[in-house]
């Protein structure tokens, strides 16, 4: 066996230094407060973990492919405005196929935008956003949006519910990541996936319909947006139009922490779940040791910054940058 | 060659004709619709306008500097909110209480240097540790915000000076004050932009940073010069809108940095460095303006703004595409 140099320990402090930062940090929580592990807590913060880690999943497509999806946080909006609304109307069983109809052709609007017209993905999913969002509050009116009688439906189950005792939201999280992770990495669209992002022009050249590709992305991302709208519309049975804003840049965070460039061509879907656990227990923890909400703000800045930074150091074998 | 001199041309005249089409448009539109008796090119309505473009528009003059770059910064909303914050709150610090109206110029100094500071923190580390400035003022965007939060709580900062308010109120040859901070940074930024070394230095960074490198151009320091020149002027637009109405909520100026980036955009900067023109921003500030406050002339739900700036922008990006692919085609033959 080969003896490690000490600049292959450099790089692998810098590979994996996410994942043992995330060891000293649950050590440290731990110590503070020993609820921090525990079976209830543990479970908790996975819980509250999904709606963003749903989304997560299918912006580490985009991401992979090369692109980015800013719009996922008005389209969640969105799509929890439908399916609430739409519950009174036409009743749960038809308002949910409703509602991911609707969102999935916002995500193949997108989809073709980028895809196939080529246009700038940071510009077109702002303009979305935006677009998005005035759409929500037109379709509501600018109201809440409420469902009238909560005690009696069943569509608090994808919420609310538990099954084998383990909450429903946890089980779609993870039975969703478990389903793409597989399509990403065993699959030849995942790996047409990695060759967009990685190389566009090779990647066309070697036959792989780029256009189309990019357009797949765009639509499960759109699918993962509608499953995070679903369970937040069951978890709250009554939401507000602005639900889902800000949370497209803690996604494109957590993404970004799992280690997925922007430039495209790397991540992968264990990492991501890794990027929105990091996430979620960083959050749970400084709360547990009595720090104010907003702390996590700050630390989440600092723990992105370093991510990055490491990560790129490790590639270019240099700490500080070639910048002039 | 005439292509190339022409395209700029067409692109900063075709925002300006786009402020003209939405004027005729809610002028025309507004004498159905409207339901006040005022024209939309009312004289008063106009001085408004100008002076609500203010708090965006001094912005986007730096987003469009640092978007000329190459660069982009997503922490402008947060800054905003923090030397807005400062402002407010340092007035009635214990250590200034002797100072009477002279703690106003006090205060406005501590802003407008935290948003240096807060500048120059995104571009030291956009330098020093050469991480994409679209993650590195992602971060910051949340960082500052969360340090707006930890200053206050959600509890809105306010405070009332007369002395103040008058100073932002008042009306100087018709203009309001607000609107002659934006025709100051206009102008000193056009200035920058089109007369001076730094201001040639940044298109050239933006356009090959390979080739400004060689050139014996010091990208690092450049860049962090432009990262504190967009906080200063973050926090510029802080003081001129809070000197008025005196209170700031913590969550103040989010969604800022999508607004300043689609005026920067719609004026026909690249979001890949190297083009881009103060004039142009300047029009797509009008532009956004002109249509919050046409939407609402002609009676039209505020809601729809969104829904219209949005679509627009797609749009711009889409006709945007088209010219260049005819410049180039145009080039080959």
């Amino acid at each position: 066996m080969a003896t490690l140099s000490k600049q292959d320990i450099g790089k692998i402090l810098a590979r994996q230094g996410i994942l043992i930062a995330f060891a000293f940090f649950i050590i440290g929580f731990t110590l503070a407060n020993g609820r921090f592990l525990s079976p209830d807590n543990v479970m908790g913060v996975i819980r509250s973990s999904a709606i963003l880690g749903v989304m997560a999943l299918g912006v580490t497509f985009v991401v992979i492919s090369g692109n980015l999806d800013l719009s996922v946080g008005s389209m969640m909006s969105f799509s929890t405005i439908v399916v609430l609304d739409l519950h009174d109307k036409i009743g749960p069983a038809l308002a949910i196929p409703a509602m991911f109809a609707m969102t999935l052709c916002l995500g193949a609007f997108i989809g073709f935008l980028v895809g196939y017209l080529k246009l700038n993905s940071l510009i077109v999913t702002l303009g979305m956003l935006s677009a998005i969002h005035g759409l929500t509050l037109t379709y509501s009116g600018g109201k809440n949006m409420d469902i009238a009688d909560k005690d009696g439906t069943w569509f608090d189950v994808f919420g609310q519910g538990t099954a084998l005792g383990i909450p429903v939201p946890i089980l779609m999280f993870l039975a969703l990541a478990a389903l793409l992770g597989i399509i990403l990495a065993k699959t030849p669209f995942g790996r047409k996936v990695y060759a967009v992002g990685g190389n566009g022009t090779a990647a066309t050249f070697s036959g792989i319909k780029r256009a189309r590709t990019v357009f797949l992305c765009y639509l499960m991302s759109a699918g993962c947006v509608a499953t995070a709208g679903l369970i937040q519309a069951s978890r709250s049975l009554g939401s507000q139009n602005t639900v889902g804003q800000g949370l497209e840049l803690e996604v494109l965070a957590a993404v970004i922490l799992g280690g997925a460039s922007l430039l495209g061509g790397s991540g992968t879907i264990f990492k991501t779940v890794i990027g929105v656990l990091i996430l979620g227990f960083i959050q749970n923890g400084l709360l547990l040791v009595g720090l104010q909400f907003y702390v996590q703000f700050v630390v989440t800045w600092i723990i992105i910054i370093l991510a990055v930074w490491l990560d790129i150091a490790a590639k270019r074998g240099k700490l500080w940058s070639n910048i002039a | 060659m005439q292509a190339g001199k022409m395209t700029p041309f067409i692109k900063t005249g075709a925002i300006w004709a786009f402020v003209v089409l939405e004027l005729i448009f809610f002028s025309v539109a507004g004498e159905f619709l409207s339901l006040s008796d005022k024209p939309f090119m009312d004289l008063d309505n106009m001085l408004l306008l100008l002076k609500q473009s203010a708090p965006i528009g001094i912005i986007a003059m730096g987003m469009t500097i640092i978007m000329i770059n190459g660069n982009i910064d997503l922490s402008v909303g947060a800054i905003f909110a923090l030397a807005a914050v400062i402002l407010l709150d340092s007035m009635s610090w214990a250590i200034f209480a002797g100072l009477g109206d002279w703690v106003i110029p006090v205060s406005w100094a501590l802003a407008l240097l935290t948003g240096v500071v807060l500048g120059a923190v995104n571009g030291l580390i956009v330098w020093k540790t050469g991480v994409d400035a679209f993650i590195v003022t992602l971060g910051s965007m949340l960082g500052f915000r969360g340090l707006v939060f930890m200053y206050n709580g959600e509890n809105p900062t306010s405070e009332l000076n007369w002395t103040l308010v008058d100073f932002a109120e008042a009306q100087f040859l018709g203009l309001h004050t607000a609107t002659w901070f934006l025709a100051a940074v206009t102008l000193v930024i056009w200035y920058v932009m089109t007369r001076t070394v730094h201001g040639r230095n940044a298109y050239a960074i933006g356009n090959n940073r390979e080739a400004a490198v060689n050139a014996g151009i010091r990208v690092g320091p450049h860049m962090m010069i432009n990262f504190m020149i967009i906080g200063f002027l973050a926090a510029l637009s802080a003081v001129v809108f809070y000197s008025e109405s005196g209170s700031v909520n913590p969550n103040d100026g989010q969604l800022y940095e999508l607004w300043v980036i689609t005026a920067v955009v719609l004026g026909g900067t690249k979001l890949t460095g190297g083009a881009g023109s103060i004039i142009g921003t300047l029009g797509g500030v009008l532009a956004i303006q002109l249509l919050r406050k046409g939407l609402g002339h002609i009676g039209a739900d505020t809601e729809t703004v969104n829904l219209v700036i949005g679509l627009i922008l797609i749009a711009v990006l889409f006709l945007d595409r088209q010219l260049n692919l005819k410049g180039k085609e145009e080039l080959k033959t």
